[in-house]
């Protein structure tokens, strides 16, 4: 079994190394299709594994000593358990069919080659991540998936800054840049959770990490909560570092749905899942997680409702449903976040890719309000962007169902109305916001017509590609009872107890909120646009702009940063710093010219110099005698 | 009575002579001289430490600075001969090819 697991690891760099030899050359078909291959080669180790998993085992490896200080050690080790072995199945299942996705995606691009090396190197950085048996192999992960969506949002670096009137990413490489930054603050939260553990405990193994917390004194525990925690806010996009998701959609569509929606920013929540012995130690910061959680469920669910670019729209949609994730692992309920986690890497990644589909087919046009009436065109894009809604919104039997009612039903079990009142009320945003985009792209009048454009589906197997991911957006709900199974044998078990009534209570009103949500949207917007009715609130700028949070980033922080190291520049660096070494620059470059008169060549004129030194070494040798 | 304070003088007033010489001779040859004079004026001090003290080591290394004294005449003679056969004179003023 160690050989399926190297090769679930390994396959992914092997492909990205070989695309990386291309990565120069013009587009050459093959790295696509080896890379690909090569995914599905990863994707059939982790069935095995999980296969294996299944049947009680664990394959933990340690491939080699990696740190040896003193007494610090850590190993490159590698653990398969029910939780990472989900986790690879989901990562490897999405990427393998975002690769092959991406070949038809990717087509007439001048970076193809380099395209499909980026990609492969994340979802290796994304295995080890989540394969890795101690904080610090995580963390090697976690930097790894930043290094390639910071490279992959900012694959179409030669594009031209433009103001955040026209784009509110402001340009490509400017988001890449963004994104990175944002998680640079995370992750040294992040790094100090770490060092508190091992400053602690004196190691970093998981295993040994989890059976020994518990000696540790409550407050010291629940700051090693909150500093883990912090990094996973970066990663998984939590209010107030939030911003960065949005404008990583510059990147090509194929990775937001792989990088943006399915797998990186669920790595926070897969740290919070695989940490549960740490949080539910500490209640009261699951609490917290929860409630912000819920929070950002319905704030970015609200940025949605009115925004007009495609991937923005969906983004925010992926914001809110994190926030659900972090609702139910806040809550104890680390399994539901666990299964919310992939069922919705099912349904957002297709989503996403169908959103790619209509965008390239418009020419790479963004805005949904030149779009419409494109279900004629574009009908297999069309049926399964509506399959991923469904399961976004929350209706039977879709996926998005059975995960999305457990984490409102544990909110509501727990009697946290309020929280479940926010995420009720965010199950009926995400069903108007979902079909509000399906109507206004799909349906109603045909606005590309007098953008000149002609519109086409997508080649067969792009199509091909999406079908397994839909029809897992459809089903998966149903592996709910063998998915709990599994899990618990090494999550805590969890189950909310309501009342029968209450059950029946709770799936009505979720289930009616939704559909309602649905039923306006579509109402709405077969007669036209809608969105006036926000405006008329005088709500609509506020949402448009995203509650103005990035323009206040950028007054509060981004300029008085500026300003700061501007001063830091002129004054600090160049007349002290700089001044300093240029001082003494000038004072040897000045003693040299002037001694450099000595050097006549004359000898006569050496030998004088040559006495004169010799009687000053003699004083100095009278005058200064140790010991004496 | 003739003690080790005026064998020292002497070598002193020798040493001074050599590098007085060494510094104002315009000469090669000459120059040659005064470190001669030097360096048995080093020698002359070298003898008469060793026999104040009745050690034998500064005898010694009076014998080598001859012996040293002699192979760099040796050498340095030659290469003044050679100079003199290109140049057609010994005067330091000619050597002037490292001006600075």
């Amino acid at each position: 079994m160690q050989n399926y697991l190297y090769i679930a690891l390994f396959a992914p760099l092997a492909g990205s190394l070989f695309a990386a030899i291309f990565g120069a050359r013009p587009k050459n078909v093959i790295t696509g299709i080896v890379t690909s291959l090569l995914l599905f080669v990863s994707w059939l180790a982790s069935m095995k594994l999980l296969g294996y998993v299944d049947e009680h085992h664990i394959v933990h490896v340690k491939m080699m000593d990696w740190i040896a200080a003193g007494n610090f050690n850590v190993d490159f080790g590698f653990v398969a358990d029910q939780v990472s072995v989900i986790m690879m199945v989901t990562v490897t299942t999405v990427s393998t069919l975002v690769h092959i996705y991406s070949i038809g995606y990717m087509d007439h691009d001048r970076g193809f080659n380099r395209y499909f090396s980026y990609l492969s190197a994340f979802v290796f950085s994304m295995m080890i991540l989540v394969m890795s048996d101690n904080f610090l192999g995580l963390f090697i992960g976690w930097e790894g998936v930043g290094l390639c969506s910071w490279l992959l949002i900012g694959f179409w670096y030669y594009k031209k800054d433009v103001s955040t009137k026209e784009n509110p990413a402001i340009s490509p490489a400017y988001a890449a840049n963004e994104a990175f930054v944002m998680n640079r603050i995370a992750d040294l939260g992040m790094l100090i959770g770490i060092f508190m553990i091992y400053w602690n405990l004196g190691s970093l193994d998981y295993d040994t990490v989890f059976a020994n917390i518990g000696a540790l004194d409550g407050s010291t525990i629940t700051l090693i909560g909150i500093f883990l925690f912090i990094g996973a806010m970066g990663k998984s996009a939590q209010f107030p570092l939030h911003t960065w998701l949005a404008n990583a959609m510059e990147g090509p569509t194929p990775v937001s749905a792989l990088i943006h929606a399915a797998t990186m920013v669920t790595a926070g929540v897969y740290l919070v899942v695989r940490s549960y012995e740490i949080y539910s130690l500490i209640p009261d910061v699951g609490y917290f997680i929860a409630c912000l959680g819920a929070f950002v469920a319905i704030f970015a669910a609200s940025m949605a409702l009115v925004n007009l670019e495609m991937k923005r729209i969906i983004a925010y949609s992926t914001l809110s449903q994190l926030g659900y994730m972090f609702v139910a692992a806040g809550l104890g309920a680390y399994w539901i976040a666990l299964f919310h986690l992939m069922t919705h890497a099912f349904f957002k990644s297709v989503l996403f890719l169908g959103a790619g589909n209509v965008m390239h087919a418009m020419d790479e046009e963004k805005y949904i309000n030149k779009m419409g009436g494109l279900s004629k065109v574009m009908p297999w894009t069309m049926g399964i962007m509506t399959i991923a809604s469904l399961a976004l919104a929350g209706i039977w039997p879709f996926a998005g169902f059975f995960s999305k009612d457990k984490i409102l039903e544990t909110a509501f079990s727990q009697n946290h109305y309020f929280l479940w009142f926010m995420l009720w009320i965010g199950a009926g945003m995400t069903a108007y916001y979902s079909f509000r985009l399906i109507m206004m792209v799909f349906f109603g009048e045909e606005h590309y017509k007098k953008e000149g454009k002609h519109p086409h589906e997508a080649y067969p197997y792009v199509i091909a590609a999406m079908i397994p991911l839909a029809v897992l957006a459809t089903v998966a709900g149903f592996f709910e009872h063998s998915f709990v199974e599994f899990v618990t044998q090494l999550l805590p078990e969890f189950e909310p107890h309501v009342s029968s009534g209450a059950f029946v209570f709770l799936l009505l009103v979720t289930l009616g909120i939704a559909i309602s949500g649905i039923t306006l949207a579509v109402v709405k917007f077969r007669n036209g646009n809608f969105d006036h009715f926000f405006k008329k609130l005088g709500v609509y700028d506020v949402l448009f702009n995203q509650y103005y949070i990035p323009d206040f980033y950028q007054k509060a922080i981004v300029e008085p940063y500026g300003k700061l190291s501007e001063f830091a520049w002129k004054k600090i660096d160049m007349k002290i710093v700089d001044a300093t070494v240029d001082f003494i620059a000038a004072v040897i470059y000045k003693s040299g010219d002037k001694a450099r008169a000595m050097q006549t060549g004359n000898l006569s004129t050496n030998l004088k110099w040559m006495a004169f030194g010799f009687v000053i070494l003699l004083a100095a040798a009278l005058l200064y005698r140790p010991g004496m | 009575m003739i003690t080790l304070t005026h064998y020292l003088v002497l070598s002193g007033i020798l040493f001074s002579i050599g590098l007085a010489g060494v510094i104002r001779r315009k000469n090669l040859l000459l120059l040659f001289f005064s470190t001669e004079i030097m360096l048995n004026a080093v020698n002359i001090g070298f003898a008469a430490v060793a026999k104040f003290y009745g050690d034998l080591t500064g005898q010694m290394v009076a014998f080598f600075i001859i012996a040293v004294a002699a192979s760099e005449v040796a050498v340095g003679l030659g290469l003044l001969v050679l100079w003199y056969k290109r140049n057609g004179t010994i005067d330091l003023e000619s050597m002037q090819e490292m001006k600075g």
